[in-house]
């Protein structure tokens, strides 16, 4: 099982967001890939939106179900994963790393504080 | 595991593709349990089955089982069942989770002399072992037992007299039996049956698999509002055997034309998975929308779902649209089953 790279911080809706930097990928955790089941579907959102921390901002389409991803931190969305919409098993396979869905260009750092570490993130399940 | 019809059901035990092929070229085994069984004798049973439900139960041999429907005043679905013929006044009909209740006081409310019915859905379990080696899993679990033919149904007793009902039936396009015993010796069943190689699939597999076939499911694509008739399911209504519930709708149906039918949609360009409850337009104009939707994993992954569609879209090769979250994806209607088995 994938360990998540030190510095991501999770949300209790199951995204990570790297820490550290002014620009952070965002995806979601191994948990949330496993329950989620393959993923056949990506949609992402455009490159230049201004989002807000808990604005649902993506979809990943599973066999199972459609779910809702939602920012971890307010700011501009300014990269997108282009690899996974033509290849969403990415997220399945590589959650923590090629499997990333967008970059976000944080608004306040600070605000990612209130995120979990991966300890007490997995502590929730 | 997930709530369903007041049972916690997995939806998945490793994973819902791998378990919809381990059906299709193998063989899995899917817990049934919320299921409900009813038994149904006396020597009045069979006019009064006739006239409640919609298939002819007067055709059945002893050992032989049929599809059949369950319909109110309106010719409207109350439910979807299975009644096996297990002795000459004899019947067992396995009915959907959601409605034993209903199922139970509707029947219940229309009893007559010299008919007993006995809701015995809590003394059993059950279990389908489905897919083309499940014959091998029934020999290995049950031997020296005889496989009922198709659609049949046979009795053992076992276990300190403990019944067994073996059905050949099944809900996945797939060669296979359904199994029901003593709510006590579910596990150990189970556990007979896995050992014998079935995987266990969960409700996941169980969805795209009736969902490539164009098996309806009770609460999405059958309703009070609708009949057999729209369901496409006119071949398990028997009109000519006389009055039933809901049959004065059904013939007025068949005289004057079908207001709509449940229709196979297929999406044709690359996109998202689509599902329950999306739009489903033509002309850019809204025509219905999708009772059942999912990915199929014997069709390349395909977007396959049912609607319920004006009638002059019943026919194959119909140019759709379907709204995914407020984009529209190209979709056509297309024959049932999605899925057939190579030959």
């Amino acid at each position: 099982m994938p360990a998540a790279p030190a510095n991501a911080r999770f949300a209790t809706s199951h995204e990570w967001i790297l820490t550290g930097t002014e620009i952070s990928p965002v995806g979601i955790s191994e948990h949330a890939q496993v329950e989620l089941g393959e993923v056949v579907y990506v949609e992402l959102p455009e490159v230049g939106r201004q989002v807000k921390a808990g604005d649902s901002v993506a979809v990943v389409d599973s066999v199972k179900a459609a779910s809702d991803i939602y920012s971890p931190a307010s700011g501009e969305i300014v990269e997108v994963n282009q690899e996974i919409t033509s290849n969403s098993s990415l997220v399945n396979e590589d959650p923590y790393g090629a499997g990333w869905l967008f970059k976000i260009k944080l608004a306040d750092p600070s605000e990612l504080g209130a995120l979990l570490d991966e300890t007490a993130y997995k502590a929730l399940y | 595991m997930v709530p369903f019809a007041g049972w916690k059901m997995p939806v998945q035990y490793t994973g819902i593709t791998e378990e919809h092929q381990a059906v299709r070229s193998g063989v899995g085994i899917f817990d049934i349990s919320h299921m409900g069984q009813f038994l149904v004798s006396g020597s009045a049973s069979m006019d009064w089955l006739n006239g409640l439900l919609t298939n002819g139960v007067h055709k059945l041999e002893e050992g032989q089982g049929q599809y059949t429907l369950m319909l109110n005043e309106r010719g409207g679905v109350i439910d979807d069942l299975i009644v096996y013929r297990t002795g000459p006044e004899e019947w067992f009909l396995v009915v959907n989770a959601s409605k034993i209740a209903e199922d139970r006081e509707w029947m219940q409310a229309r009893l007559v002399p010299d008919v007993a019915l006995a809701d015995e859905s809590p003394a059993f379990a059950g279990m389908a072992v489905q897919g083309p080696q499940a014959v091998d899993v029934f020999g290995k679990a049950l031997p020296g037992e005889r496989m009922p033919s198709r659609n049949g149904v046979a009795m053992i007793a076992r276990r300190n007299g403990g019944k067994c009902v073996i059905c050949r039936t099944g809900y996945t396009g797939e060669d296979g039996f359904e199994f029901f015993c003593p709510a006590t010796e579910g596990p150990e069943w189970w556990n007979t049956f896995v050992a014998a190689g079935a995987r266990p699939c969960g409700l996941g597999a169980r969805d795209t698999l009736r969902l490539e076939m164009g098996y309806p499911l009770n609460g999405n694509d059958l309703s009070p509002d609708r009949t057999p008739l729209e369901a496409g399911l006119g071949f398990f209504v028997d009109l000519e055997k006389g009055a039933f519930v809901g049959r004065t709708v059904l013939t007025e149906q068949k005289a004057n034309g079908l207001p709509s039918k449940l229709t196979g949609v297929r999406v044709t360009e690359k996109g998202p998975p689509i599902r329950a409850h999306y739009a489903v337009f033509a002309g850019g104009a809204q025509i219905g929308e999708l009772c059942s939707g999912g990915v199929a994993p014997s069709l390349g992954g395909a977007g396959i779902g049912m609607a319920y569609l004006p009638p002059d879209f019943a026919t194959p090769g119909k140019v759709l649209e379907i709204d995914v979250r407020g984009r529209r994806f190209a979709a056509e209607t297309v024959k049932k089953p999605f899925y057939r088995r190579p030959a």
